[in-house]
């Protein structure tokens, strides 16, 4: 085993830091949304690794589900986007602030 | 002989609370929607069975030995606490059978009268079902067998006479002397529960039999226990019986329906006390103190009411006072010892005095709604059976022989002549001649001489129609015969009620009494009777202007009598006003102020942690999730460092 | 040696591009950014034995899943100023959000290197799976002892499915008002 399976956790590390950075500075709901998928992508080769490190396929089968979710969350969270997008006329977070007192 | 439902009536004896509780539920629940004659019906047959049964009960009773004449039923646990047990169970023996007696047969012929009253009255259904409650309540009281049990009796009783005398709440009046009822009643009631404690403490149940078989053993005759014990039983008694000092809210009781009068002055409520007294009269025997004061607050209150019923105009308020008087009386019989007297006395009382009040009643129907005896006068050929009814009544009160208030009252002195001593037959003697006076002033003021009624009132002045008259007549009877169940000698109330009182004390011992004396004193009292009427007569008839030319003569005494004395002024300053004075301090500066500060303050600081903390909500939700991230991180690097 | 290096290269690659998904101004840049981190991902993911999920993260998300992301980007169709929006509200939240995220690199960099792992106790060595096959083993398992939660998962996308029309269609009723 040339690489140790440490190294993908950091490089998991990494790119979830970056996913997370990604959501909080960018005003584009779209973009926060593809941070976010950033992040799961992250988590997701942190479970290979973990899978292959046990000789395990249960943490293949994990990121399967995982992508189901991905999926359906990105379907959901677009639908959102989109209605929100007709009501507001924007995709700018920092413009929905309905909720604050 | 077996009836069909069982053994004996006295199984049956809680039928004679549940019809009248069977009234009530029907009428409170259906009454608005029942036309006026089935609510009449209802309420009155309710009474009426129960009487019926009473009457059976007492039938059974009576084929028991004299001895055996206690019946107890217990029903069930009502309250089971530790060592404190409190049974709802009824007691029958001859002292509740004549209470009951009274209570129901009275108490119909009030509900028969009430139909014919109350007729136009909108809230028809709302008087029978507290009018059947009212009697619910009482048969309640005198048929437990415990004292607690016999306090929820009480302040049955309490809470019906206030729902009654403010009957026609939208008067302002009425429900103050309804509160007034209410609240005096408090004060009684407050000492009666301190004695219930205090009984509980010494003797370690509340129950009637256990107690007073217990009583003998666990006090002393004179010891202060027992002194206290009777002394707060008492002061439960004064209250609801109307006596010196907590009187003053049975005279406001008026503004109550005129029937509701007579419920409660002849049958219920004031009676109660007198009852009460009777029942533990082995507590009360063990106590001279107490007897003594008994005897003094009875004797007191009924000269002092008797002088107050003296000036009165308001034919109520006179009765009022008269039934004051006459409960003072009772006290004064049983403070003697004499407690079968006292309850011969309360017997023949509810006779006449339900029938006084049912006959001013049928006066003031009559006059439509006057009350005033100055507007009144020479109504006897108006309303003549109402007149011979109300004489009947007079003669009663006035102890003319042979009605029923002669043999009571005229028991009552001898009592007082030969167990107590010459100062307690003064103020009996006394009060007598009150009476006598008072009452047949009401008379000539009201059925004689000449009318006073204005024109308008004197075209519409009609006798009664029958549902009034009838209970007129059925009291009549009994206020003429009533006094024969206690004639001396032969006295079948004294022998009925003896084994009630308890051993080594023989209710009255008039029958050792010499014969010479007794009718001695039988002449004395008829004189001094005599003496009052013809007072009265030369007052009210023959010299009408002699009242004012008295009363201008001794205007001073005239004016603190005609005032009540003041009593309810002073209570006024003593109690009320500081009462209020206090209440008003507690309120506007201790409720307003500090309390109500406490809570606002802390309203405040919530709000206004709110406006502090609502600046974190900027509603930017990029803001949000650097919190979290930053919570986040803070875990991360504490299972860093921790673990 | 040849698998380091692929490591180091591929590694990088996902890492800048993954900073460039972040940083672009332009959705579509960061769109097309994402899809090679993903593809990048998958060759992570050949390396580590597992090829059906690299061919699932290929076929799946950077496929379907990146082709809505496209799609919507064109169906917004949204201007330079719509995009740059008003002026920035929270001027400290980038850098913030910065130095955070590489205290938080930092962190997870800790964890990891001082994590202990136990040994391998799975019976999937990569000879087994190589020689059985990779997909045939995730097939056995979905439909074994994950037969539930595949379920379910269907379920789900049905239900997603569902509420992305709700969600996104016109509100008809509203506008005939």
């Amino acid at each position: 085993m040339a690489v140790p399976l440490t190294w993908y956790l950091v490089l998991s590390g990494i790119l979830f830091s970056i996913g997370t950075v990604g959501v909080l500075i960018n005003r584009n709901a779209l973009v926060i949304f593809m941070s976010i998928e950033l992040m799961l992508n992250a988590v997701n080769l942190a479970f290979v690794t973990f899978s292959r490190q046990q000789n395990s396929m249960d943490g293949q089968i994990f990121v399967f589900f995982i992508m189901t979710v991905a999926a359906a969350e990105a379907v959901v969270g677009l639908a959102i986007i989109i209605a929100l997008f007709r009501n507001k006329a924007t995709i700018n977070v920092d413009d929905i602030n309905i909720m604050k007192w | 002989m077996s009836n069909p439902f069982g053994d004996s009536f006295l199984d049956l004896i809680c039928l004679v609370l549940l019809f009248p509780l069977a009234g009530t539920i029907i009428n409170g629940f259906l009454g608005k929607r029942l036309n006026k004659s089935i609510v009449g019906f209802v309420g009155c047959a309710a009474i009426g069975l129960s009487f019926v049964v009473a009457v059976f009960v007492l039938l059974d009773l009576l084929k028991l030995s004299p001895e055996h004449r206690v019946f107890e039923k217990d029903y069930f646990t009502w309250i089971g606490s530790g060592a404190f047990k409190a049974i709802a169970g009824l007691q029958v023996d001859p002292l509740s059978v004549v209470m009951i007696l009274v209570v129901t047969g009275v108490g119909f012929l009030i509900h028969v009268y009430s139909i014919g009253y109350m007729h136009e009255d909108e809230s028809f259904y709302r008087y029978f079902t507290y009018l059947n409650l009212f009697t619910f309540s009482m048969l309640l009281l005198v048929l437990a067998n415990n004292f607690l049990l016999m306090f929820i009796g009480w302040e049955g009783v309490g809470l019906c006479s206030y729902l009654l005398i403010g009957f026609w709440f939208e008067k302002k009046s009425a429900s103050a002397a309804g509160m007034k009822a209410f609240i005096v009643n408090r004060v009684g009631d407050f000492g009666f529960i301190l004695a219930i404690l205090l009984i509980f403490v010494t003797f370690g149940t509340i129950d009637f039999t256990e107690v007073f078989h217990a009583a003998p053993e666990h006090l002393q005759i004179g010891s202060s226990v027992a002194a206290i014990i009777t002394l707060l039983l008492f002061v439960g008694a004064v209250g609801k019986s109307a006596q010196i000092p907590l009187y003053t809210w049975l005279p406001d009781a008026m503004e109550g329906p005129t029937p509701v009068s007579a419920l409660i002055h002849a049958a219920t409520m004031v009676t109660a006390g007198v009852y009460m007294v009777v029942r533990c009269n082995v507590l009360y025997t063990m106590s001279p103190f107490t007897m003594t004061v008994v005897a003094v607050i009875g004797g007191a209150t009924a000269l002092f009411a008797a002088s107050i019923g003296l000036v009165q105009n308001d034919i109520k308020r006179v009765l009022a006072y008269s039934t004051v008087s006459q409960i003072g009386y009772m006290f004064l019989a049983c403070g003697l010892g004499g407690y079968i007297t006292g309850v011969f006395h309360l017997v023949t009382h509810a006779f006449f005095k339900a029938l006084l009040f049912l006959g001013s009643g049928s006066v003031i129907h009559g006059l439509g709604g006057e009350q005033d005896m100055r507007k009144m006068g020479a109504l006897k050929k108006f309303m003549p059976i109402t007149y011979i009814t109300f004489f009947i009544g007079t003669l009663a009160i006035a102890g003319i022989p042979p009605f029923a208030g002669f043999f009571s009252k005229d028991e009552i002195l001898l009592e007082a002549y030969t167990k107590g001593n010459l100062f307690f037959w003064g103020l009996g003697a006394l009060a007598a001649l009150l009476t006598a006076f008072y009452m047949f002033r009401l008379l000539f003021m009201t059925f004689h001489g000449n009318s006073k009624m204005t024109q308008h009132v004197e075209e519409h002045v009609h006798e009664s129609p029958m549902s009034i008259l009838f209970p007129l007549i059925v009291l009549a009877v009994l206020s003429i015969v009533g006094g024969f169940l206690g004639f001396p000698t032969m006295s079948v109330i004294n022998e009925f009620l003896a084994p009630v009182i308890g051993a080594g004390h023989h209710g009255s011992e008039s029958h050792h009494v010499s014969s010479n004396l007794m009718f001695s004193m039988m002449g004395i009292s008829t004189g001094i009777a005599i003496v009052g009427i013809v007072l009265a007569y030369i007052m009210y008839i023959s010299k009408p202007e002699l009242p004012g030319a008295i009363a201008k003569r001794f205007k001073g005494i005239y004016n603190i009598i005609l005032n009540k004395y003041f009593v309810d002024e002073i209570y006024d300053a003593t109690f009320v006003k500081p009462t209020l004075g206090v209440s008003n301090l507690l309120w506007k500066v201790v409720d307003v102020r500090i309390i109500d500060g406490f809570v606002n303050a802390v309203g405040r600081l919530t709000i206004l942690k709110g406006e502090v903390l609502k600046l974190s909500q900027t509603g930017l939700v990029r803001n949000y999730a650097l919190s979290i991230m930053l919570g986040g991180i803070i875990i991360i690097i504490c299972s860093i460092l921790f673990l | 040696m040849l698998e380091s290096l692929l490591f180091i290269i591929m590694s990088l690659i996902t890492i800048a591009c993954a900073i460039g998904v972040v940083f672009q101004k332009n959705p579509v840049y960061s769109a097309v950014f994402l899809i090679q981190t993903m593809v990048s991902l998958a060759v992570l993911y050949v390396l580590l034995h597992a090829q059906f999920v690299a061919a699932v993260q290929v076929m799946v998300y950077a496929g379907a899943i990146m082709v809505i992301f496209v799609f919507v980007i064109m169906l917004l169709n949204l201007n330079k100023d719509e995009l740059e929006g008003d002026r920035n509200k929270m001027p400290l939240q980038k850098p913030a959000a910065i130095i955070l995220g590489l205290i938080l690199v930092v962190m997870i960099g800790i964890l990891m290197t001082r994590a202990t792992f136990s040994g391998a106790e799975g019976e999937y060595t990569p000879e087994v799976m190589d020689q059985i096959g990779n997909t045939q083993l995730v097939g056995k398992m979905l439909f074994t002892k994950y037969v539930l939660p595949f379920e379910i998962a269907s379920i789900l996308l049905f239900a997603a499915i569902v509420g992305a029309i709700v969600l996104a269609k016109k509100q008809i009723i509203k506008e005939e008002k």
